[in-house]
Order: C-alpha cells, then sequence, then structure tokens
C-alpha cells in the first residue's frame, strides 16, 4: 500500500466552536491507482487530502506513506516526506508567476538537490511529456488554465515522487481541458504505478477513476469500483 | 537558474524601487552625517594634530584650543632647561575681528606663531611661503575663506584689530569648526593686534629630542612649570573634539541625525520587505507543501534582503562619495574613510537582516494546508 490512513480523526478549534472535519475515516490506496475523493462541499475531503500529503497532522488515528509511519514524525522530519515522496496538484494552479514555465519546475528539481545542466535537461523532458515544451520560457501568466496545470503537474512530477495528490484539479477549467488533464494524470499513473488521489465534485470526471470514495460529514460513506454513479 | 529571490525581487519592480529608495535615503543621510561629525572633529583639531608638537602646555584648566588662558613667558624658558625637551616654541590663538577690504567686519581666529621650528605654523600652502610672514604685516589664510573674508590674492591689505594687515599666502583646507576662520601671523603681530603684553603667551609647543621619554618629560614640565596642564598632542586633540562635539552639543545633533537615518532605512526596509513577503504567501505556502524547509525559505527572504542592500549601499555611497567630493571645495568638508564605508555597508547589511525578521517570523507560522484554499 502507498497510502494507510487507520482510524483518523480531525477536529479544528476548540470548545464550542470545535469542527469535526473527519471522523474515524480508514483508506488504503495501492501503488498505481487512481483514487476519487468525491463528496459535497465542507464534507473534509480537503483535510483527508492534506494528511495523506503529511501537510496536516490528524487529531488522532494513523497515516503510513510508502509503509512509513508519519504520524510521529517531526515538524522537521515532515518536509522531508513531502519531497521525496509526494507531488501536489492544486485547483489554483500555485505557479510561481516571476518565474518562467521552465525555472517552475525547475525550482521544484532544484529542491530535491537536482541542479545545472541535469535539472534543466530534466525540465524538458517534463515539458515535453506534458506537451509544453515549446512554452518553457513563457511566463505563467501568458498560458491559458489548461497550460497552467500542466505546467503544474510537471511540476509535481518533478523528481519523480510516488504520490500525486490533487486538489479539484479541474475546478477552474472547462469541461473539454478538465478532461484533458484527467486523461493526463491516468496516464501518468498507470505509466510508472504512482499513486494518485484527486479530489473532485466533477461528476464528469467519473470514468477516469480506478476506485471512488465519497465522504459525507467527515465520514467514508461508500466506496467501489462502478463509476459514473452519483 | 536565477534564483527565487532574486526572480521576486525584480518581479515587484515598484516595490524595488521603493525599497532601494529607503536604503538610498538611509545610507546616504547615515554616510554624510557620519561624515560630517568626522569633518567637523577634523576641523577642531586640525590645527592641534598639524602641530608637528609631541606636547601642549596650557594654563590649567584650558579644555580646549580657542579658550586658551595667557601666561607668562617664564614658563617657556623653563621648559627650554628640562631635560629630553628638544625644541619648544609659543602660540596665541583668540578671536578677533576682521575688516574685509569693503569695510564689513568678519570674526577670525588669529593665530600667532613662530615662524621658524615648524611647529604649529600653517600647512598645505598653494600660495606664498611661511616665512613671507617675515613681511611687515604679513597673514596667511586659507583660500576655501576667500570670499568670507573678502580677499581674492596676494598683496590685499586689510584691518585686523583696527590694524593693518596684509595677505601674503593661502594654504589649502585648513578649517574651522567654528565660522571663524583661521588666520595666521607672526606671534609678536598677534601680542600686538591683542595688546597682549609682549612676554605673554597661551601656549606651548613641545617637541621631544630623540628617545626621550613622553611620559618623563610631561611629568617634568608639568612639576616645573606649576598651574599648567601638558597634554600629548592626540590627548589634546581628542579633547578640542570632544568638547566642541559633546559639550557644547554641535555633533550630538548630527549623531541622532545619523541615527535617524538607519532608524528610517530599517522601517521602510521592513515595510516593503513584509508587503511583498504578504504578497508572496501562497508562494511560500506551495513551497513548503513542496516539502521546502523553514530554513529554504529564510534563504528566500534573507537573499532578496542582501540583494536590496547590497544595491542600494552601492548607490548611496555612489552618492555620498560624490557629495563628499564636492564638499572638499567647501568650508564644511564630509569625509568619508575606508573605515565608515566598510562599517556601513555591515550596518547595511544587518538592518536589511532585521527587517527580514517579521517576515521570517510569518513564513514560520505559515500554515502549508492554506495552499488548499480557494
Ligand atoms: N483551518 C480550518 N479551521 C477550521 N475549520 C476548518 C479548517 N479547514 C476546514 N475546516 C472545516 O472542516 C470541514 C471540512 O473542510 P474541508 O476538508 O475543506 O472540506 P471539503 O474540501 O470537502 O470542502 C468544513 O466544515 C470546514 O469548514
Ligand atoms: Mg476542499
Amino acid at each position: 500500500m502507498m497510502i494507510e490512513v487507520c482510524g483518523v480523526t480531525k477536529s479544528y478549534g476548540a470548545g464550542d466552536a470545535t469542527v469535526h472535519a473527519l471522523n474515524r475515516v480508514d483508506l488504503s490506496v495501492s501503488a498505481g491507482e487512481m483514487l476519487f475523493l468525491m463528496g459535497p462541499s465542507g464534507s473534509g475531503k480537503t483535510t483527508l487530502l492534506s494528511i495523506m500529503g503529511c501537510i496536516l497532522r490528524p487529531t488522532s488515528g494513523a497515516v503510513r506513506i510508502a509503509g512509513q509511519e508519519v504520524t510521529g514524525l517531526s515538524e522537521r522530519q515532515l518536509p522531508r516526506i513531502r519531497l521525496e515522496q509526494i507531488g501536489f496538484i492544486f485547483q489554483g494552479f500555485n505557479l510561481f508567476p516571476a518565474l518562467t514555465v521552465r525555472e517552475n519546475i525547475e525550482l521544484a528539481l532544484n529542491l530535491k538537490g537536482i541542479r545545472g545542466n541535469e535539472s534543466r535537461r530534466r525540465s524538458e523532458v517534463l515539458l515535453e511529456r506534458v506537451g509544453l515544451r515549446d512554452k518553457a520560457g513563457q511566463w505563467p501568466t501568458n498560458l491559458s488554465g489548461g497550460q497552467k496545470q500542466r505546467v503544474a503537474i510537471a511540476r509535481a512530477l518533478a523528481g519523480e515522487p510516488g504520490i500525486i495528490l490533487a486538489d479539484e484539479p479541474t475546478a477552474a477549467l472547462d469541461g473539454t481541458t478538465g478532461r484533458a488533464i484527467l486523461d493526463l494524470l491516468r496516464e501518468l499513473a498507470h505509466e510508472k504505478g504512482r499513486t494518485i488521489v484527486v479530489v473532485t465534485h466533477d461528476n464528469r470526471a467519473l470514468p477516469y477513476a480506478d476506485r471512488i470514495v465519497t465522504i459525507e460529514d467527515g465520514q467514508i460513506s461508500g466506496q467501489g469500483p462502478e463509476k459514473g454513479d452519483g | 537558474m536565477a534564483s527565487l529571490a532574486w526572480r521576486n525581487l525584480f518581479h515587484d519592480r515598484v516595490r524595488l524601487v521603493v525599497t532601494l529608495v529607503g536604503i538610498v535615503f538611509s545610507v546616504v543621510l547615515t554616510s554624510i552625517q557620519m561624515g560630517l561629525f568626522l569633518g567637523f572633529v577634523r576641523a577642531t583639531s586640525d590645527l592641534i594634530d598639524r602641530s608637528g608638537a609631541d606636547l601642549w602646555v596650557a594654563s590649567s584648566g584650558v579644555v580646549n584650543l580657542e579658550n586658551g588662558i595667557p601666561f607668562s613667558e617664564r614658563k617657556f624658558y623653563q621648559a627650554q632647561g628640562i631635560a629630553g625637551v628638544a625644541d619648544v616654541r609659543r602660540l596665541t590663538i583668540n578671536f578677533a575681528t576682521w575688516k574685509k577690504p569693503s569695510g564689513s567686519d568678519e570674526s577670525i581666529l588669529l593665530i600667532g606663531v613662530e615662524v621658524e621650528g615648524g611647529m604649529g605654523t600653517p600647512w598645505n600652502l598653494v600660495e606664498g611661503r611661511i616665512e613671507d610672514l617675515h613681511q611687515p604685516d604679513a597673514v596667511i589664510v586659507d583660500e576655501l575663506y576667500k570670499s568670507k573674508l573678502g580677499v581674492t590674492g596676494i598683496g590685499q591689505t586689510v584691518e585686523i584689530m583696527g590694524r593693518r594687515a596684509r595677505v601674503v599666502g593661502f594654504t589649502r583646507g585648513i578649517r574651522t569648526f567654528t565660522t571663524s576662520p583661521a588666520v595666521f601671523t607672526t606671534l609678536d603681530r598677534a601680542r600686538r593686534y591683542f595688546g597682549l603684553p609682549a612676554d605673554q603667551a597661551i601656549f606651548l609647543l613641545v617637541r621631544l629630542s630623540n628617545g626621550a621619554d613622553i611620559e618623563v618629560v610631561r611629568q617634568a614640565l608639568k612639576e616645573r612649570l606649576t598651574f599648567v596642564e601638558v597634554l600629548r598632542t592626540t590627548e589634546f586633540a581628542r579633547r578640542q573634539a570632544f568638547y566642541w562635539m559633546f559639550e557644547t552639543g554641535a555633533g550630538v545633533s548630527v549623531l541622532i541625525a545619523a541615527l535617524l537615518g538607519l532608524i528610517v532605512g530599517v522601517v521602510v526596509v521592513a515595510q516593503t520587505i513584509y508587503a511583498s513577503t504578504m504578497d508572496h504567501l501562497r508562494e511560500y505556502g506551495t513551497l513548503k507543501a513542496m516539502g521546502a524547509s523553514n530554513g529554504y525559505l529564510y534563504g528566500v527572504i534573507i537573499r532578496q534582503s542582501v540583494i536590496s542592500a547590497v544595491i542600494g549601499y552601492s548607490i548611496g555611497i555612489a552618492i555620498s562619495l560624490a557629495v563628499a567630493t564636492t564638499s572638499q571645495k567647501t568650508t564644511t568638508a564630509i569625509i568619508l574613510p575606508g573605515w565608515i564605508l566598510g562599517t556601513l555597508f555591515l550596518v547595511t547589511l544587518l538592518m536589511c537582516m532585521l527587517a527580514s525578521v517579521v517576515s521570517i517570523n510569518k513564513v514560520t507560522r505559515l500554515d502549508p494546508a492554506m495552499v488548499f484554499k480557494g
């Protein structure tokens, strides 16, 4: 199992203001699997994704990433897990506007200690893979939404993480562009045995899933391989 | 690739300009004020520092050059007899009135010196010679004060304390801290201008013989001459500078202005760096999510402030050096020695780093989960 979430509970705030975002969630995702997390707004999808991505600590429960227990790791150790294991894709793309397309990818490679000619070479390969080789020198502001998300995918792939976590990656895109992005993600999941978790509430995305998990009020309310229902 | 720090800095052009203007303003203000202070210190004490004497003898209680108290020349002869003394020269110094050829009056600092012996005499002569002071009514002035003294060249006559005086030479760069320019003449003539008895002097300038112990000679002079202060030249210079800079308070305002310059710099830079950090918060969050350590983020912020510091400092110092160079042609010199430039560079760096502290604090507490918020 690439990701194992066992009995995870997450509460925000304290006292009367406490919000129980997740309640005893169990979920495992295997290598090469493309899992969709669905559910109404406020149901806890982003919270669960953040916990799987080691950027949020559960209130209780355990999380294992590639077999390693991460719940007990310190604030200093967690960034290393994210760096080595996980690539993120965001609804708002989160590209660095002052960097060119290629530099956005090189920055991620640099973080992983890949520099100079090697990072340049790898960034070209990654851009090739998402079909944006000719945009290497462009500024992010000059790209369309779909192109920006492709750059973000290339950046998430930099350094070959085993896990890609995407929060509403198509929400800011039109239907055709969104489907192209999901196509790309699916291709990636299968080509190198990557684990991909996509949060979405877009039903048109369902045909791309290997498995669909629905959350309601912080609890898993259903899961199954059946596609396209809901 | 260019670093994120560099790119972010130059991406926000307007903010970069504001930051740089803040740093440049701060560097210019601080360095000019420091340079003015040093210029003032030199103007107060140059007459002492460049006197060529090892020891100065003054009436006891005298703390500065301009307020000396005359004493009998007997002390002058006594000093000559002391072991280790190679040469002694007398000097008088008083404020006096100088009537310009146009008829209006100026206050001057009249210095009566012994032309021979090379102690207390004017230096850096660009016209005339020191020996020309032997000519009747001769005085030497500094070219910086030509217009203030109403003279344009050698041979012009004026009046000092109602008596005739004639300009025989010009020096370059002998400034005084008070607004009264230094005017050199012979000891005898100075005494006559003031109506000082012919056997009185105000200071004795002592040169030691080779190998003499300065402290031994100083003690001997103090005991033999009685009711005198005997000061090493450096000590007297320091006392003189301290008197004018701090006891009169004249230097304090300059130092306060220098400090204000620094504070303004820190505030402006902190402000712009913080605003920039806030603008890039999502990027910092993204970096955190991508696995960057806090140290990496501090590196980005600090590199931005260091780059700003280096650019701002370079522009600021270039301006200050230009101003300082121009000031050499005026009666108020701005002196910027290497150690001031070096210190100010370190202070600017420190100031910019200090300015990043708030931003660093903000980024440290940044929750990477914010990247998923709309
Ligand atoms: N930082 C937070 N502080 C307090 N409450 C939060 C925070 N983040 C999320 N929540 C709450 O937790 C619940 C789940 O949020 P979230 O995981 O973002 O849901 P989803 O992504 O499914 O819309 C919601 O009620 C939300 O208001
Ligand atoms: Mg969400």
